[in-house]
């Protein structure tokens, strides 16, 4: 994965969106950043295929020995897959985050617009300040 | 000292046959337990208890309370929980008969002094507060928050109003949200500003006619007085909602400024906390509530109340949302509050928060050199200490360094709460401690962030056990021993 063509939120999820058969499908983990912040992960809490989802909203979370995380979708659509190995393998999320530590899949809502979302650059420089 | 024996459960001690003490041969007949009770309530073989002398009793457990850290033997500056040393005297007047040796249902007239107490202390508590109806039944801090926003809901539904949200900052206590859901509210979190505050347009952005309560903590976690208080409270009372106390800080202000003063409607003390009680070991805790007038009516059942020069537990409150808790709470707790209050006094009670404060800024003017203060120069009871630029110079995070205050005789401060301050330290001294013990514990932190990445990360090196698997123990936690158990070491 080409870190440089992901989009960021501003609560440290990636997304990667790809199209298929003329659909958009947005691929959602969280960063390796995140990760770190989080440190030891101890739970994941994944929603049921199907749900609709809106940007900003939470549709999961992350437990850590330090805390309960909610995540929270960057985009807004419907779930389409979730990455069911992930929970019982959460090491996973520190050791490949943007690719094998995905979390769910998104079909995008036909109106939503993408540039609401970060870029490459201005994520990092988020990271930095509050690193 | 090194102990291994304390390490293990007292059942791995066990020996077949073993007994704490031989009875002489008993004279009265023997009657086989199976012609005493019908078969249904026999169990087929029976329970596996340690079999251990007394010797092994003693030594086992008086060795484990050794591999404690605790107020008694240790500088414990745990941010928020507000670790005081519990004065003994305290627990010598709780243990008077006529406080301990009562039965819950024993009649009001046989326990009017007990009652005048607990009478007395809501008074105080009323006045600590500035608000003027209290119950002392709820058994902890966060069931103090529970039943205030039931209390809430119970005065909206009486107006007739549909509200269903609470609010607090994103540096409030996991026990707000968690109160507001338990209340059947949905919960939203507003932000905080970069000063630590809460930041109003996110107040505004969010505020509207369903909201019940605003939940605030005052002084808050970061260890700062929100001035922007009474505003906030302003704001919240035009929309027509409440202002929740979370009352964890009340040491930082306590006979210097008024929760009701400054716009609160409700709040909870922590006893444990602010009066000194023990944290655990002296009985469960205590939670006790405040509330305006107009929400009196629906405290919990039971309140006591006085009646020419006689005590009793109220039950006939119609409005009220019934009990949250057996019997009178617990009550224990509450005496040694109580204790804590007339020891001190008015101006005594001033003197605590005054010093909280001064131990507070002292510690911080000590340790900001070494660990910045992202929130300045001053603060209330305790303050934030973060290990952010420790961490990106050598790799260290405030976890080593907590682990490695251990080794040093000193208990960790919190770590990692609020969340909104990466790699934090939230330092909180109280009032009880010394210069001396102040300065020894920031020369310690000054000694530690100089030690290497690798020393730093393996602590603590002097505990028996060094850092457990905290990951493990969240997944799989091994609760309950059985026959079938078998000793960590022993694998």
């Amino acid at each position: 994965m080409n870190l440089e063509e992901l989009l960021y939120a501003e609560t440290h999820e990636w997304v990667h969106v790809v199209e298929d058969n003329g659909e958009k499908i947005a691929t959602v983990g969280i960063s390796a950043f995140a990760v770190e912040q989080l440190t030891d992960l101890v739970f994941m809490e994944l929603p049921q295929v199907g749900t609709a989802v809106e940007a900003g909203n939470e549709f999961g979370e992350v437990e850590s020995v330090k805390a309960v995380s909610p995540l929270y979708s960057p985009v807004s659509g419907e779930i389409v897959e979730t990455n069911l190995s992930l929970p019982d393998n959460l090491q996973t999320l520190g050791e490949d985050p943007y690719e094998a530590g995905w979390i769910i899949k998104i079909k995008l809502a036909n109106e939503f617009d993408l540039s609401s979302l970060l870029d490459h650059e201005s994520y990092q420089r988020q990271c930095a300040e509050e690193g | 000292m090194r102990n291994r024996q304390a390490t293990k459960l007292i059942f791995e001690l066990s020996q077949d046959g073993r007994r704490g003490a031989k009875m002489p041969t008993c004279d009265v007949p023997r009657q086989d337990v199976s012609s005493l009770l019908p078969a249904a309530a026999l169990s087929a073989s029976p329970p596996p208890l340690p079999e251990v002398a007394e010797p092994d009793v003693v030594r086992h457990f008086t060795n484990l309370s050794t591999l404690n850290m605790s107020v008694d033997t240790h500088f414990y500056p745990l941010g928020s929980c507000t670790m005081k040393y519990n004065s003994k005297r305290n627990e010598r007047l709780a243990a008077l008969p006529g406080f301990s040796d009562i039965h819950p249902y024993q009649p009001d007239e046989t326990i009017q002094g007990l009652l005048q107490l607990l009478y007395e202390l809501q008074e105080m508590l009323a006045e600590i507060s500035g608000l003027p109806a209290v119950s002392l039944q709820p058994a902890a801090g966060a069931h103090g928050e529970l039943t205030a926003l039931m209390v809430a809901a119970a005065h909206f539904r009486e107006l007739g109003e549909v509200r269903t949200k609470v609010l607090a900052p994103d540096s409030a206590h996991g026990t707000n949200p968690a109160s507001a859901r338990m209340a059947g509210f949905d919960f939203v979190t507003i932000k905080s500003n970069a000063d630590g505050n809460v930041d109003l347009e996110d107040l505004q952005a969010k505020l509207d006619d369903e909201v019940a309560v605003f939940m605030i903590t005052n002084p808050n976690t970061l260890g700062l007085f929100d001035c922007q208080v009474n505003e906030i409270a302003n704001i919240i009372h035009a929309k027509g909602g409440l202002i929740y106390l979370d009352g964890a800080n009340m040491n930082a202000i306590l006979g210097i400024a008024r929760p009701g003063d400054f716009g609160a409607d409700m709040m909870h003390f922590n006893p444990h906390k602010t009066f000194s009680g023990p944290h655990g070991s002296g009985g469960p805790g205590a939670g006790p509530i405040c509330v305006a007038e107009k929400l009196g009516d629906y405290l919990p059942l039971p309140v006591v109340t006085k009646h020419d020069a006689c005590y009793r537990l109220d039950f006939d409150r119609a409005k009220s949302i019934g009990r949250v808790r057996s019997f009178f709470g617990n009550v224990g707790v509450l005496v040694r509050a109580y204790c804590y209050l007339r020891t001190h006094g008015a101006e005594g009670l001033q003197q605590v928060a005054e010093n909280a404060v001064l131990n507070a800024n002292y510690l911080l003017s000590q340790v900001k050199h070494m660990l910045p203060v992202p929130q300045g120069d001053r603060c209330m009871h305790e303050f934030i200490a973060t290990a952010s630029e420790l961490k990106k110079k050598k790799g260290v995070t405030a976890m080593d360094l907590a682990k490695r205050l251990l080794d040093f005789g000193f208990h960790a401060p919190t770590v990692y709460f609020p969340l909104t301050i990466a790699e934090c330290m939230m330092i909180e001294p109280t009032e009880t401690e010394s210069k001396e013990t102040l300065d020894a514990f920031a020369e310690t932190l000054f000694r530690i962030t100089d030690e290497t990445k690798e020393c730093l990360q393996e602590a603590p090196h002097s505990t028996l056990i060094s850092r457990p698997d905290e990951v493990q123990a969240a997944r799989v936690p091994t609760l309950k021993w059985t026959p079938e158990s078998v000793h960590v070491t022993d694998k």
